[in-house]
């Protein structure tokens, strides 16, 4: 074989790097969350937080980095799941899923392209006016405020945020496995974690949205 | 009891194949699952009828060779036992069973409920072995010290019969179980570290090459598994793959 090919072209290498980027995205969740909870804060420091992010140059390096990320993960996702359909061309008449794996783990495909759908409308909702200053004269902190005052726009953003932790919930101590750091001494360890950990993304995110659509 | 069978009938690999239902009386709960069809065919034969053809060698769940998607589960609703294991006991007076074979497409059916698993002799041809000298002076396996930690997962991992259940049962079609069992049995040794890596690379490139699904964690195959094949051996592997890959 070509050197490394095997580290690109297998079942494992794919999975092994869905876990990197995924890993890879966690950490941004919480530098992501982090920002928005200076918005409970106050106007200043949020719009000041945004700043910082709009223009220190490793932030900007670091974009690409995620959305390259992105990209990665949701190919590989999508492709992943296309390669396994193919696998079982024929179903079967009766098949009781639900008595040997969890319905988050089967429904991964499922989660994450209604997260990529949200991760549009986000786009272009907050990314795009604040990336192009085209805010119609507002700051961040009112852009933000306005959009969650919104009773539809926040639905959807809390709905989008309890597919994100369903589908975390199953992620996290996946990819640690994909990875192959995980066993059976530390697979608790990593599933309460990951637990915990998308109930805080989920709650944080969707407590912040709720908070400004009502105050 | 009297049971209402749903069996998957399909006269060889190109028949489209269907389910056919099949009413039984006087099934005794002390029967075996593969008792059951026994009774059940010899009414075919009496009538004229093909019998159902399906696999079974030993019947004493060590041979890995009977196959049976029971009811929406491989090798039935009891956990760590194969089909042949299976009691009717386990099921109730009036009850509707379902009889499908695996469903893979790197397991095609052959008939009935057969299906061809050559695909794991194919993956076990590519690296499951150990080179030994066997020129005389064969060194007594027992001469070398092992850790009881790794000879008891070693032993665990070897426990797996090659049955095919993980694959059935993985919504992906997926080998990881199969493949990760006899990977680590011999990696966990020292006779297997020789040839860890390549047995990595060639494994998995050859259950790729067979068309398996990828493996997504959702650990049906562990909860299915008739020998209780860990999850842990699936990390292992995966360990074990990237870095030879890494390396290579
Ligand atoms: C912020 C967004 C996201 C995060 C933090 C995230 C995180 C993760 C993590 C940690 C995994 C586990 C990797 C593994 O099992 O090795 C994963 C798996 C996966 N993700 Fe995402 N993901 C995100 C968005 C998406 C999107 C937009 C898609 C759209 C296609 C997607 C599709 C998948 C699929 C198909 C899997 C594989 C399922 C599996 O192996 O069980 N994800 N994700
Ligand atoms: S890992 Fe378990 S289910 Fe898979 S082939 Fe081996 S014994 Fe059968
Ligand atoms: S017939 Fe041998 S394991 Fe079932």
């Amino acid at each position: 074989m070509a050197p490394l090919k095997g580290f690109f072209h297998s079942s494992i290498a794919r999975k092994f790097w869905m876990a990197i980027t995924g890993l890879f995205l966690v950490t941004f969740l919480v530098v992501h969350l982090t920002v928005n909870a200076f918005t409970l804060v106050s106007a200043e420091l949020f719009n000041e937080a945004a700043h910082f992010m709009a223009t220190n140059p490793l932030i900007q390096v670091m974009q690409y980095v995620l959305a390259a990320g992105f990209i990665i993960h949701i190919v590989m996702g999508i492709r992943l799941t296309l390669q396994n359909r193919k696998a079982r061309p024929d179903r079967y008449a009766m098949e009781k899923a639900g008595a040997n794996s969890s319905l988050g783990s089967r429904t991964m495909i499922q989660t994450g392209i209604l997260v990529l759908l949200f991760l549009i409308i986000h786009l272009r909702n907050f990314f795009v006016p604040i990336k192009t200053g085209n805010m119609g004269g507002m700051d961040d902190y009112t852009l933000v405020t306005t959009l969650f005052g919104e009773w539809h726009y926040t639905l959807i953003y809390v709905v989008s945020f309890v597919l994100l932790g369903v589908h975390l919930n199953h992620g996290f101590q996946s990819a640690f496995q994909s990875v192959g750091w995980k066993d059976n001494r530390w697979k608790g360890l990593m599933s309460g974690v990951g637990t915990v950990y998308s109930i805080v993304v989920a709650g944080g995110f969707s407590l912040i949205a709720i908070y400004h659509f009502l105050f | 009891m009297k049971l209402h069978l749903k069996i998957w009938r399909q006269n060889g690999p190109q028949d489209k194949g269907k389910m056919v239902d099949y009413d039984i009386n006087d099934v005794s709960p002390d029967m075996s699952f593969l008792e059951m069809l026994d009774v059940l065919n010899e009414s075919l034969v009496a009538k004229n009828e093909e019998p159902i053809a399906f696999d079974h060698d030993c019947r004493e769940g060590i041979c890995g060779t009977c196959s049976l998607f029971i009811n929406g589960e491989a090798h039935g609703p009891d956990r760590a036992v194969t089909t042949c294991q299976l009691h009717m006991r386990k099921f109730k007076d009036g009850d509707t069973i379902y009889i499908e074979p695996w469903r893979a497409k790197a397991f095609p059916v052959i008939k009935d409920l057969m299906v061809d698993r050559s695909a794991f002799d194919r993956i076990i041809q590519a690296g499951g072995y150990v080179s030994v000298n066997t020129s005389g002076n064969t060194l007594d396996a027992n001469a070398i010290p092992i850790p009881k930690h790794d000879a008891d997962r070693s032993f665990d991992a070897a426990a797996c019969i090659g049955c095919g259940a993980c694959v059935a049962t993985c919504k992906n079609a997926s080998a990881m179980l199969f493949v990760s069992a006899k990977v680590s049995q011999f990696s966990l040794l020292p006779q297997g570290k020789v040839e860890a890596k390549q047995r990595a690379l060639n494994m998995v490139k050859q259950m790729d090459e067979e068309g398996f699904g990828n493996c997504t964690n959702t650990g049906a195959c562990e909860v299915e598994c008739p020998k209780e094949i860990s999850l842990e051996n699936i990390a292992r592997l995966n360990r074990e793959y990237l870095s030879a890959a890494l390396v290579e």
